[in-house]
């Protein structure tokens, strides 16, 4: 559990992106793209999910966003130090399969997310078209790694500081208006999913994502992490992270996730984070 | 007749509601002594077949009436490794208590003038903690160079280590979170089960050799082939029931709806009723409902009022209950602790929906009136709903204790294990083999939910069984082929 390695990825305005490499062989040795761990920072720190980046080694690789006290707290630790608790592989791997023409979409800290994704699939034979998209040029990384694990890929910015100016939907819906995709998947803020969802809902395209729940657990224990998909109650814990996009109920998801924001602004207000 | 029962000595429900101190004080040396005394010593002690792990109750009072308290701990601990957990979460009411020659025929539950035997078998156990004699493993077993993994660290997982590090085999226990425990650490709140009790009972497991593993998810960090690969000779799998039940009503996501396990486990293990200090958050309401009648419902609703409490709020806890409180599953200590605390009870009430704010978090809770029908399979008599009867209540919180499913995280990576249509695996009910050779399991991943002792009671019929299997196997290592 000790962290070998530690790169600061992005920095803007307080807002970091960090990758670490953390000592977990059992981890390393089993995890598959698609799958995540559960964290606890210190002793009295949440348990949170990170999803497994890569395996090299003995090593797994996380990437995070320093969102909340847990993330930032996260971020401060440095090579040499232990995290208190890390638990996995958790979740269902992504099936990987040839599906023949595949597009990923992937956003924010997905695209860290994408990328054992887009690996496993390229390597299963399939044609993958990435688009990775950020607010502005500072917020995007792993640019060389996403381009070398796809066929294609396609950059965008909200602001258009970098490459063109735009959305990941837009791309999305431009090649899917080209060509037929047999597989989208997609990675990245709930709102993006969601549009990622409807666009390709108008082209039938098979869509899965990979829900970021509040979890605590990450065995199907608590029941915290539940999404409605599909009109049925899941855990994205045990029976996710990935499900059918054009399944979920969004908005339900989207309110849970929100359910501690005053708490969590409060706590870190009150750690000076 | 008996003189009248020894009352064990409770904190003021004013004074325990603003902290998780523990409620039962416990006997003295003069109130054993008494309550000891009532033990009639029968012939036939019928309170031993109460006892899922068959403890001699009659033998450890009449111990204890002689001053033996070493002895009397020796004689439960024969039996059970966790006297001092045992004494506080056992629903004696319903076991030893209930078997006792005092309890009227026919009854329910314990009688009042039943021997208070849970209570004198946490003050032995308490006594044992104290003294410095310690059970130790045989040294000249012949099974010093077996080993066998043990999945979970709740109360069956365990008792099982323990009764096989005691004959001298090697034991690994595997755990999932981060502390052990299982459901006595993420289920019992520390008012009911204070945590350095448990600690040294989980402490005096580790002494006779055990190694826990914390953090490892087996199924997924590792299969039980896996395990036996790395040269196990028998596996034990007590996982628990683990997956909470719920309503599957309208609402039952929104916002601020949790399940008692979630509830109880924020606070419990991740000590959200710290927060800030420890920084996993609980949402507190102004109106908090629990819905069930079993124990994880009382401790809930408990737990609920004392965050109240806690955070400068009037406690309004309210537990709503679709029968009345003679059907409650519930330890009947826990439903008059509740009551004292301040706990309103709601019976008859069978939620239909919950509502939601602007923010979709939930407000209110709309139910239907029942009444009491025939009985049911399990004797209680059954819940009919009135038709039109619905109402309405304040709810902002509201903590869903209506029970808990097979957690098949495992079995569903392990197809040769075999599950009943409810996910519990399927264990021959003498030996709790399951259908994989060297592969035994016990606890509530068997039963369906059940009580600590009851998993324990199943684990002590599993070590019996995989000691037997270890004498006999030589070559164990074929085990786990299917």
């Amino acid at each position: 559990m000790k962290i070998t390695k530690k790169e600061i990825l992005t920095d803007t305005a307080g807002t970091r992106i960090i990758r670490i490499h953390v000592t977990a062989p059992i981890i390393s040795r089993k995890a598959q793209p698609g799958q995540f761990v559960v964290v606890m920072v210190t002793e009295e720190g949440e348990r949170i999910p990170l999803t497994v980046v890569d395996c090299i080694h003995d090593q797994i690789v996380l990437i995070f966003q320093e969102a909340g006290l847990s993330t930032k707290l996260l971020g401060r630790l440095n090579e040499g130090d232990e995290l208190h608790a890390l638990l996995g592989p958790l979740g269902h791997p992504t099936t990987i399969k040839n599906y023949g023409k595949v597009i990923l979409v992937a956003g924010g800290v997905g695209i860290a997310e994408i990328l054992p994704v887009a690996k496993a699939l390229k390597k299963a034979g399939n044609h993958v078209d990435t688009i990775m998209g950020a607010r502005s040029k500072e917020l995007l990384f792993l640019e060389n790694e996403l381009r070398e694990a796809s066929s294609e890929l396609h950059v965008i910015t909200d602001d258009g500081s970098y490459v063109r100016k735009g959305f990941t939907t837009d791309v999305l819906r431009e090649l899917l208006e080209k060509d037929t995709y047999d597989f989208i998947y997609a990675v990245g803020p709930i709102p993006m999913m969601k549009r990622a969802g409807e666009v390709t809902k108008e082209f039938h395209a098979v869509t899965y994502v990979s829900l970021n729940a509040l979890m605590m657990d990450g065995t199907g224990m608590c029941g915290g992490c539940r999404v409605t998909v599909g009109g049925k109650v899941k855990f994205a814990c045990v029976d996710g992270p990935e499900f059918d996009a054009h399944l979920v109920d969004w908005e339900e998801l989207s309110n849970r996730t929100k359910m501690y924001v005053d708490k969590e602004k409060h706590i870190c207000n009150l750690y000076n984070v | 007749m008996p003189k009248e029962p020894v009352q064990v000595k409770e904190i003021s429900a004013e004074e325990r509601n603003e902290n998780f101190n523990e409620v039962v004080l416990g006997y003295n040396e003069q109130e054993a002594l008494q309550e000891a005394a009532r033990c009639i010593q029968c012939k036939n002690p019928t309170c031993i077949q109460g006892c899922p792990v068959g403890i001699d109750i009659k033998t450890f009072i009449k111990k204890i009436t002689e001053k033996d308290y070493q002895g009397a701990y020796e004689v439960i601990r024969e039996k059970n490794n966790f006297p001092s957990v045992c004494g506080r979460v056992c629903p004696a009411e319903y076991q030893c208590r209930r078997a006792c020659v005092f309890t009227k025929k026919n009854e329910p539950f314990a009688s009042e003038r039943a021997i208070n035997i849970h209570f004198l078998e946490r003050f032995v156990g308490d006594y044992g903690m104290n003294a410095a004699d310690k059970v130790t493993p045989k040294k000249d077993s012949q099974l010093r160079n077996k080993k066998v993994a043990v999945i979970g660290s709740g109360p069956a997982g365990l008792c099982c280590a323990g009764e096989l590090a005691r004959e001298g085999v090697g034991v690994v226990v595997y755990e999932s979170l981060h502390k052990t425990g299982g459901v006595l650490r993420y289920g019992i709140p520390p008012f009911r089960l204070p945590r350095e009790i448990m600690d040294y009972e989980i402490d005096a497991v580790k002494e006779l050799g055990v190694e826990i593993k914390t953090n490892f998810i087996v199924g997924k960090a590792m299969t039980i082939q896996e395990l036996f690969d790395e040269g196990y000779d028998a596996i034990f799998i007590g996982v628990g029931a683990g997956v909470p039940s719920f309503l599957r009503l309208n609402g039952e996501s929104l916002c601020n709806v949790y399940s008692a396990n979630e509830f109880l486990t924020r606070v419990n293990l991740m000590s959200a009723y710290k927060f800030p200090q420890a920084h996993t958050p609980i949402n507190i309401g102004k109106h908090m409902v629990v819905i069930g009648g079993g124990n994880t419902a009382m401790d809930a609703a408990r737990v609920a009022l004392r965050l109240q409490k806690m955070n400068g709020m009037e406690p309004n806890t309210t537990i709503a209950y679709r029968r009345t409180e003679v059907e409650m599953p519930a330890r009947r200590l826990e439903i008059h602790h509740a009551k004292e605390e301040g706990i309103k009870f709601d019976f008859l009430v069978q939620p239909v929906e919950f509502m939601g704010d602007e923010k979709s978090y939930v407000a209110k809770m709309r139910s239907l009136r029942c009444k009491l029908g025939e009985p049911d399979a399990s004797g209680r008599r059954r819940p009919v709903a009135i038709e039109g009867s619905e109402f309405d209540m304040d709810c902002d919180v509201a903590i869903i204790a209506v029970g808990l499913n097979a957690n098949t995280l495992l079995s569903e990576v392990t197809p040769a294990l075999k599950t009943d249509k409810w996910g519990d695996v399927i264990v021959d009910q003498e030996t709790m083999l399951t259908s994989i050779p060297g592969v035994y399991a016990g606890g509530d991943i068997v039963g369906g939910e059940g009580t600590v002792i009851e998993a324990m009671g199943m684990a002590k019929k599993a070590s019996r069984a995989i000691l037997q299997y270890l004498t006999e196997v030589k070559d164990a290592g074929c085990a786990g082929k299917t």
